[in-house]
């Protein structure tokens, strides 16, 4: 029988992508042209910092390429560690949880055939936003290196493998761990594995304080210094391979072995792939359609959170219970919660280790201005919280909209208790972080005071901004949350915030600049009307920015239609 | 109970429900039958307020669902079509949740959920997550989230599919004392036997207007003396030739 193509088996997936794509062009040019902005925006920034280091490090004789060659191997081999995770997560869904697969699995498709179109629907998943980020890299590799244009396919030769291997080995790994537990139990331990990993690695990378290592003091001389540099960090990574095939080429060092050594290895790790799903995907499958069965009485929330807002109206009472619990009963949801402590974690150590208190007296200015700057860092911090968070909020209702809509529930009510579900704890996250970052700045209380309040006007807002943008941008399709943030509307809503930010400090530096050159002239503070009316215009700003979103949200709500 | 005013919906150029106008009076069990596509759907979820109407409005116990949506909504129970629910929440929760939706809540509801549940045999299962639910299971977990607050009329659409055998018998049943009760149904359904047997008036749909509508023995009247309802039905909205059928079934 002849069998259908990879094309063909993949035919739903690549005809909805065009699809969408087809739909997001007739959403409006502005989209496409705000995407492509930003999306430029970044590569220009990446391309700009590394050309700059590039540029630094070809002046340097001897040094230089060594330096370019370490830099390309340890961004390749971050590239790569992320990207066995990512596999790993996105095999899952594709070879065990897609919606296609009964109708692939029960037709007469050969299991080759099934596993290239469901490694490749995985490659792709995984990979692309990687693949995006290597463009300016490269490019900055090719244009200091003057690699000309056949340079940036030789690149392409020695990337292409670097992607293979890590979608073959994540799936690889995906297969056996669906064969050891169901594939729903296996999604929620590896989701926290994975933050877990990711949390360690970042938290690890801080501690080590990688800045000491710019510093030449730290080597004993420069041969112990040239010495590490010229060793690969392990001749047996592929990811040093691929620095190497690119770095020769650069340097017009002809050596195939690189290049050989990367398709080879990608060849075998796809036959063996292959063969390990042959004998494990039909188990495996068949063990992923069992249901992670839990039994839950549910008895905690109902003491605890229930009986708290027992004076609440009994709708909006269980709104926020049910919201609750299933960020709670969903491990994919809860498991962020690692990540974002140790990136709160992470923003305080760097806060504590500014050299503002060491030796000479830092000016009062400094300390101050940190302080207050502080706020934007955080308001950022928090806006990045309430995009994972809030913003999907309105979102994961989607499927169960014709139970709200049918039901008495007011919209008002929903959208109220989906705010306050998302802006008390982001509120107590935003007053901790503001206040002890404001104890290690050593920061004066009328500081404290107006960051303290700053930041909760500011939190209001960011809440208020990321459910009346989530309702407007929602995506009701997705059925993984971590993905709603990462959309287009996800985007405006923090560029929106960034504006917010930028506009509030503006008007608060002015009542700030006039309090430190106070008390630099050892003058009593004078809170005069134009103060009062700085600060007046920034609350008005966040309560502007809290009212609208909500109001232009309630009001595309009413609109949905399902 | 339920009247559907010059009901119209539009979806861009095409039109979904078409000028429709319907009263569905208190204590009758009205069948909504049609092709695929015909509008019988949307016609649905207009009336239980989560679609809007391009035109015409619905009015539920002389209530419009748009202008006073709560005080409409408080007398409906609305059964769709596709079992989505929430996957994190047990049964029981479920029902609380909903309960709570329509502003109930205390012993009066504990009551209700377990008396649901027990009819619907998932006493069982209420402590566990509807993530293990099956398709069934879910559509009697709905089917009493549309009970639980003691609505005055039910909108149901397709309620058979997914239902085992003793489900469907208990939800015919259950409809059928709903209705000697003094309630109101307004189901849509395919399967032209249930209709006949449980409908007390019939409304046929085709291409998002009435083409008929009343009791069996109107439409008979209507159209074709002693016509079974299949018969009817497939002459209002153009049948399928048996011969054409036997030509693409074969070998």
């Amino acid at each position: 029988m002849k069998q259908p193509s990879l094309r063909h088996v993949l035919q739903p997936k690549w005809r909805t992508a065009l699809q969408r794509l087809r739909e997001e062009r007739s959403g409006g040019a502005g989209k496409l042209v705000v995407l492509t902005v930003v999306g430029l925006l970044f590569w220009l920034a990446v391309f700009g910092v590394l050309y700059r280091m590039l540029k630094y490090f070809r002046g340097v004789e001897e040094l230089g390429p060594l330096l370019a060659g370490k830099l390309l191997g340890l961004a390749l081999l971050s590239f790569v560690s992320i990207l066995i995770l990512s596999n790993v997560i996105t095999a899952l869904s594709s070879f065990f949880l897609a919606k296609d697969l009964d109708l692939i699995v029960s037709a007469p498709v050969e299991w080759l055939r099934i596993y290239l179109a469901k490694l490749g629907e995985t490659l792709l998943h995984s990979s692309w936003m990687v693949a995006l980020m290597t463009v300016p890299i490269i490019a900055a590799y090719g244009v200091i290196y003057q690699g000309g244009v056949l340079f940036y396919g030789y690149a392409l030769l020695a990337l292409v493998p670097l992607l293979v291997l890590p979608a073959v080995a994540g799936s690889a790994v995906t297969l056996i761990l669906v064969n050891v537990f169901p594939a729903r139990r296996t999604r929620d331990l590896l989701s926290i594995i994975a933050l877990g990993a990711a949390g360690g690695v970042i938290l690890l990378f801080r501690v080590i304080r990688p800045e000491q290592l710019a510093r030449p003091e730290g080597f004993r001389n420069l041969l112990d210094f040239i010495t590490l540099l010229r060793a690969p960090t392990s001749p047996f990574l592929p990811s040093e391979w691929a620095s190497r095939a690119i770095m020769n080429y650069l340097r017009d060092i002809p050596d195939p072995l690189p290049i050989f050594l990367l398709w080879t290895t990608a060849a075998a790790f796809v036959v063996f792939g292959a063969l390990l799903h042959r004998g494990l995907f039909a188990q495996g499958y068949t063990k992923a359609q069992e249901g992670a069965e839990r039994f839950v009485r549910g008895v905690f929330w109902r003491w605890t959170v229930g009986n708290l807002l027992r004076p609440l109206p009994v709708a909006k009472r269980e709104f926020v219970l049910k919201d609750i619990k299933l960020f709670f009963r969903d491990t994919t949801q809860w498991s962020q919660l690692i990540l974002l402590a140790v990136l709160v974690v992470v923003y305080i150590y760097n806060i504590k280790a500014l050299p503002l208190f060491r030796g000479e007296q830092i000016p009062f200015f400094y300390v101050t201005l940190v302080s207050f700057l502080n706020l934007g860092l955080s308001g950022f911090v928090l806006a990045s919280i309430a995009a994972r968070f809030i913003f999907p909020a309105v979102s994961l209702e989607g499927r169960q909209m014709w139970l709200l809509r049918s039901s008495p529930l007011d919209l008002r009510a929903l959208l109220w208790s989906k705010y306050w579900v998302g802006t008390v704890p982001l509120l107590v996250l935003a007053l901790l972080l503001t206040g002890l970052t404001n104890i290690l700045l050593q920061a004066t209380p009328f500081m404290m005071v107006v960051n303290l309040s700053t930041i909760c006007a500011l939190t209001l807002a960011i809440s208020a901004l990321a459910l009346g943008f989530g309702a407007l941008y929602p995506q009701f399709e997705t059925e993984n949350a971590a993905q709603i943030p990462t959309s287009f509307g996800g985007l405006v809503f923090m560029m929106a915030t960034i504006v917010l930010l930028a506009a509030v400090i503006g008007v608060l530096a002015g009542p700030v600049m006039a309090y430190v050159q106070a008390v630099n002239a050892r003058q009593p503070v004078r809170i005069d009307a134009w103060m009062v009316g700085a600060f007046v215009v920034a609350a008005a700003l966040c309560a502007a920015a809290t009212v609208i979103p909500l109001r232009i949200g309630l009001r595309k709500m009413e609109s949905f239609e399902f | 109970m339920i009247r559907l005013e010059n009901l119209t919906k539009l979806y861009g150029s095409f039109v979904a429900v078409d000028d429709i106008s319907l009263h569905v009076p208190r204590g009758v069990l009205y069948g909504c039958l049609g092709p695929n596509g015909a509008g019988k759907t949307t016609t649905l979820r207009m009336i239980a307020g989560i679609l809007r109407p391009t035109q015409g409005r619905v009015l539920l116990g002389g209530d419009d669902i748009h202008e006073k949506p709560l005080v409409a909504k408080q007398r409906l129970g609305f059964i769709p079509d596709r079992p989505f629910v929430y996957d994190k929440l047990t049964g029981a929760e479920f029902l609380r949740f909903v309960a709570g939706l329509y502003g109930q809540e205390g012993d009066s509801v504990e009551r209700r959920i377990t008396e649901l549940l027990e009819v619907f045999e998932l006493t069982s299962w209420k402590d566990e997550l509807i993530e293990a639910y099956s398709h069934g299971m879910r559509q009697k977990l709905i089917i009493s989230s549309a009970l639980i607050h003691r609505p005055e009329c039910i909108v149901v659409d397709e309620p058979m599919v997914g239902l085992d055998p003793k489900a469907a018998r208990l939800l015919k049943d259950i409809f059928r004392q709903f209705v000697q009760k003094g309630g109101t149904v307004l189901m849509s359904t395919h399967t032209l036997e249930v209709a006949e047997a449980m409908c007390d008036q019939i409304a046929i749909l085709q291409h998002g207007k009435i083409v008929a509508a009343g009791t069996m023995a109107e439409l008979r009247s209507q159209h074709q003396a002693d016509a079974s309802l299949e018969e009817l039905f497939l002459k209002l909205t153009g049948g399928v030739h048996a011969r054409a059928l036997a030509e693409v079934l074969g070998p």
